[in-house]
């Protein structure tokens, strides 16, 4: 990121769109919410002696009832909102960093070794990314879910909820980075630089990482925005459906799903705040995706 | 053409074998299904006969051919929640879902195709940046958010329409339509547009991309110094062109429609397969999930098999790439 925006035309083209520095502050006052939440948030959600029933359902601060230590009104429960989206973005961003973390690792790898050797190996790889592909992300990632819960005792699973959240939206989204990795390391292997490095001798592994994945970063970085937004909706999709995070540890999804309970009782602040961060954080990040595809290709322009 | 559709079809069995595969071995090796379908009663000696007679003890590969065997006569099994058979809970679900899903692609096609042509034609309009703007919005907001804004604009401020259930529905031949009530119709608006505008945004891109390809090629420049029309050409030429890859999408589109249906479904309480699947996953139903998986990628591949004849019909230049 720092790297692009010190070459003078990135820089520019930021500067001249203001849209994509909308996006950069949102994404940026909401990562710095999320990662001081516990010492910016009044009250800690998970702590039931922190809050009391006789503060439920006030109404944000300039509504009629608001109360100044309640700045965006309280649940049914009486927590705190802004505590509670805080927490909850955190573990938004926890997961869906951590979930696109481990996609790139595991797409970028795979892509690599199949650029590199090609053959048997690059052929099984790219068709179990096919099949994939047929599948929508969210297919996936209900199944491998499912699948968890079948395996796993039931108090194992609750401690696990995290992980295997996780595991299953990074499951579903490799295979983006094993395509773009393997693309762009099959154009490197017909490079002076790589045949050079392969006749010295080097072990294939120190010519995958040392010398291609330098040179295969760009797209990579592109594909790493977009598809973290995709990973936050996801864990998103899945914790309003129910499936993802329980409601005692709520992400951004699972707050929605509790507010879609006072969509017809007019305590409209439980409902639409968590979903007004969710929506401007993907778009944010989404903004900022598009903006890096257009700065790393500029055929687009 | 024969050797061409035949060769699709032994493609299509293959892919139904590898996720018969699967779903047989969900059934087998999440959870031991002797202990789900008995109770804690159950002796232990009985458990062991309910294992032989199942054939649980039988070759791996034995299992699978019988179980392979008994999907095509129609045995799916019974569901481990409702003690059911599987065939009659899918069965069931199957109308509503695949309504829903045809009326949400449809309004993809009809809306996204027109919007596709008038962005490419006029890449610098005023319209043209807000509709492109407001599909960047349209990837980005969940599909359930813009189905719990629907509800509350049109649900809950205006009351104009039904925010949960399918309405009146007709039983015609087995399958059960809300296509021929006003009830039915007025509950399916919602959903599909739900459903819709996620599918809309992609066909409306592609559309852009693969017309302002077409129009830069060269017998569109040359029809253009020939003076043909510029309606005709856009419609005539130009469109009919990008058909192809229009075509290629309503395949893949299918999948992803059928995958959203599970949230769409959630939030307006449809009564279709997704739902079905989602209280199956929260319930380890596994019976459930693997014969979802089944009857979606038949499915599937039926359409795209269907994509794949249309290819023919429409591009005359794959026709003789058959022949030779």
């Amino acid at each position: 990121m720092i790297a692009f925006l010190k070459r003078s035309e990135g820089l520019w083209l930021f500067s001249r769109s203001p849209a994509v520095i909308l996006a950069t502050i949102t994404t940026i006052a909401i990562l710095i919410g999320a990662v001081f939440a516990p010492w910016i948030a009044p009250v800690n959600p998970y702590d039931l002696a922190s809050f009391s029933l006789f503060d439920g359902l006030l109404p944000p601060l300039w509504e009629d009832g608001g109360r100044p230590q309640f700045l965006l009104g309280t649940d049914d429960q009486g927590r705190d909102m802004i505590s509670s989206i805080l927490y909850g973005a955190r573990l938004s961003l926890l997961i869906g960093i951590a979930a696109m973390a481990i996609a790139t690792v595991l797409g970028v790898s795979l892509g690599l070794a199949a650029g590199y050797y090609g053959g048997r190996f690059d052929a099984i790889v790219m068709r179990i990314a096919d099949v994939q592909l047929a599948l929508p992300a969210i297919l996936t990632a209900l199944l491998i879910d499912g699948i968890a819960r079948g395996l796993l005792p039931a108090d194992v699973q609750q401690e696990l909820r995290v992980w295997v959240l996780t595991l299953a939206i990074a499951l579903s989204l490799w295979v983006n980075f094993a395509r773009t990795a393997r693309a762009s390391t099959l154009v490197q292997m017909n490079k002076d630089y790589v045949q050079a490095a392969i006749m010295m001798g080097q072990r294939p592994i120190r010519v995958m990482f040392v010398h291609i994945f330098p040179n295969i970063l760009g797209p990579l970085l592109v594909i790493m925005t977009v598809d973290l937004a995709s990973a936050i909706l996801l864990e998103a999709t899945l914790s309003f459906l129910g499936i993802g995070l329980p409601a005692d540890s709520p992400s951004l999804g699972t707050l929605i799903r509790i507010g879609m309970q006072f969509l017809l009782s007019g305590e409209w602040w439980i409902l639409w705040i968590p979903t007004l961060f969710l929506v401007a954080l993907v778009v944010s990040i989404n903004v900022l995706g598009d903006f890096l595809r257009d700065v790393f290709n500029p055929r687009l322009r | 053409m024969v050797y061409f559709i035949l060769k699709r079809l032994v493609q299509s069995v293959f892919v139904m074998l590898a996720v018969a595969f699967l779903a047989f071995s969900l059934f087998r090796f999440v959870g031991d299904p002797i202990t789900q379908m008995t109770g804690v009663e159950t002796s232990v000696e009985d458990q062991e006969r309910l294992r032989e007679e199942l054939g649980l003890n039988d070759p791996f590969v034995a299992q699978f051919a019988r179980f392979t065997s008994n999907m095509l006569q129609g045995d799916f099994g019974f569901s481990y929640r409702t003690r059911q058979p599987v065939a009659e809970m899918i069965a069931d679900r199957i109308p509503a879902t695949l309504e829903l899903g045809i009326v949400a692609l449809l309004i993809s096609l009809i809306v996204g195709i027109p919007a596709g042509v008038y962005t490419a034609l006029r890449p610098r309009g005023a319209v043209t940046q807000t509709l492109l703007m407001t599909t960047l919005i349209g990837v980005s907001v969940p599909t359930f958010v813009i189905g719990i804004m629907l509800i509350f604009l049109f649900g809950v401020q205006l009351r104009w329409l039904p925010t949960f259930g399918r309405g009146g529905t007709v039983e015609l031949g087995g399958w059960e339509t809300s296509f021929l009530t006003v009830d039915g119709w007025r509950a399916l608006i919602l959903p599909a547009i739900t459903l819709g505008v996620y599918q809309l945004t992609l066909t409306m891109r592609l559309v852009r991309a693969e017309m302002m390809e077409v129009m830069r090629s060269d017998y569109i420049r040359f029809a253009t110094a020939r003076g043909v029309p510029m309606q005709r050409l856009y419609y005539k030429h130009a469109l009919a062109n990008t058909m192809v890859p229009v075509i290629t999408i309503i395949g893949l589109q299918f999948g992803g429609v059928i995958a959203f249906s599970i949230v769409t479904e959630s939030v307006f309480q449809w009564p279709g397969m997704g739902l079905l699947f989602l209280e199956s996953i929260r319930f380890v139903d596994i019976p459930v999930m693997g014969v979802y998986l089944v009857v979606i990628a038949f499915f599937f591949v039926i359409v795209n098999m269907i994509v794949d004849l249309l290819y023919v019909a429409i591009d005359p230049r794959l026709r003789v790439k058959e022949a030779t």
